[in-house]
């Protein structure tokens, strides 16, 4: 185990998972927030967008939507975000992360607008609130305050999802597997590496997003 | 009195097959306090909630101060900001102190500044006897205290008029004449009000019109001493006579 630790960068490599994680997370709460919006908004076009949205890319595989945007919108189509080769797998990684944990985002926020009654949005509409007032002021902070639990549960899932990075090249931590396994061999001590690691990221996280629904609940 | 403040001319509305409000003709002027009473299912609460359109209607007109109730968007939500409106379950945000519950439509809907909104906010606070509670949140308040928030946030407003949907039914009974005395003093400045209410005692010493309505439509519309002593309609007297006895 130490002669793995020595001679790879593991801790350089889960910098880049956290990375990844970190930049994906926070495109998934932008994209998600507003295709949630999207999903409650009084328009019927916008649900419609929204709706078809999440049903796209929450059953679209992973897998498939990387390797798509390395070998089908980079190459055949030639949009690289980046002339670097591993530069552009990171950020398409980071895109693609975004992109399909929104829908998981938007549907966990869309829970938590649920559990906001009716009547705050009427009494924010008959104090004259437009709508999307009332949903930055109103209804949205409670929302998010009413999904902490599962949009944790999101959270989790995308650190381990950067794994399929791996597949387009990324040097993350699944990629340093691969890479290890190849050299070395598939022992069990490489394997508790690379998953203590991510238990590392995982568990404290899970903790504090239970504590935090606890704590952010809205009291009524 | 001069041209009516609000003015519904054959509104009509349907909740799927049921006709709840049939070609509602209703003027109210300006300054007045018109009490809405009824048997439940009546179409009364509905009838307060279409004024400011949180109800749609199908067909007829709405008017306030002479403009028409728009469709929807930012005409609907500045017309809505004129017609301050006051829940039987409070509502207010339960995530917000009692301060910017009351601060936040100034501060939005007007774009009054800061502290210019929180000055009169503690004004409209201690006039309704809740200002010592005004860092608080909703929750830790008693139902009397949050519904009298419930009306400041509305005053903050400087409202044209201001309706009323039950306000006291969901409160203990202990608590329903703070409430009743705040929406008094409102009447008596000369706040222009449409109460949808049981409180018999409040549309007597209140109200200048009491109107009475059953099945979705206006049955009878008096002034408040002549409906409970002599009520015209045989609907009316049956309603008295089942809430007047005991």
């Amino acid at each position: 185990m130490g002669d793995i630790l020595g001679s790879y960068d593991v801790l350089g490599a889960f910098w880049l998972t956290i990375r990844l994680a970190f930049f994906g997370a926070l495109g998934a709460l932008v994209l998600g927030t507003v295709v949630a919006v999207m999903r409650v908004s009084p328009v019927a076009v916008l649900r419609l967008l929204g709706t078809s949205y999440v049903n796209v890319f929450r059953n679209v595989p992973l897998t498939l939507m990387m390797v798509l945007s390395v070998l089908g919108v980079t190459y055949i189509m030639g949009l690289p975000l980046s002339q670097d080769v591993q530069q552009n797998a990171i950020r398409w990684a980071i895109v693609v992360l975004s992109v399909y944990h929104a829908a998981f985002v938007c549907e966990a926020l869309r829970s938590g607008v649920n559990t906001v009654p009716a009547g705050q949005a009427e009494a924010a509409r008959a104090v004259g609130l437009t709508f999307g007032q009332s949903m930055v002021n109103v209804i949205l902070p409670q929302a998010f305050r009413g999904s902490v639990a599962p949009l944790g549960s999101v959270l989790i899932a995308l650190i381990k999802n950067t794994t399929v990075a791996a597949v387009i090249g990324t040097a993350d931590a699944a990629g340093l597997m691969q890479e290890v396994i190849e050299n070395e061999t598939g022992s069990f001590s490489v394997f508790a590496i690379f998953a203590i690691g991510f238990v590392i990221l995982t568990l404290p996280l899970g903790l504090l997003f239970t504590h935090l629904s606890r704590r952010l609940a809205v009291k009524r | 009195m001069t041209e009516p403040l609000v003015v519904l001319k054959d509104v009509n509305k349907h909740f799927g097959d049921l006709h709840v409000l049939r070609d509602i003709n209703l003027s109210i002027g300006a300054g007045e306090v018109v009490v809405v009473i009824g048997p439940s299912g009546s179409g009364k609460s509905t009838l307060c909630r279409t004024i400011n359109r949180l109800e749609t209607f199908e067909t007829g007109s709405i008017t306030i101060d002479g403009k028409t109730l728009p469709e929807e968007g930012k005409e609907l939500a500045q017309l809505r900001a004129d017609v301050g409106m006051v829940f039987q379950s409070f509502n207010l945000f339960a995530h917000k102190t009692i301060l910017d519950n009351v601060t936040l439509g100034p501060i939005k809907a007007r774009k009054t500044p800061k502290a210019q909104a929180e000055k009169r906010a503690m004004e409209l606070l201690e006039r309704v006897g809740v200002a010592h509670q005004a860092q608080k949140f909703p929750a830790q308040l008693s139902g009397g205290q949050q519904q009298r928030v419930a009306i400041a946030r509305s005053l903050a407003m400087d409202p044209k008029v201001m309706l009323f949907d039950e306000p006291t039914s969901a409160l203990d009974p202990e608590m329903i004449n703070e409430v009743l005395d705040v929406m008094v003093e409102l009447a008596k400045e000369g706040m222009t009000m449409v109460v949808v209410t049981h409180e018999m005692g409040f549309a007597r010493k209140a109200a200048n019109r009491v109107v009475f309505m059953a099945d979705g439509q206006i049955v009878e519309e008096q002034a408040p001493e002549a409906f409970f002593t002599a009520p015209k309609s045989d609907r009316a007297k049956d309603f008295l006579g089942k809430i007047l006895t005991h």
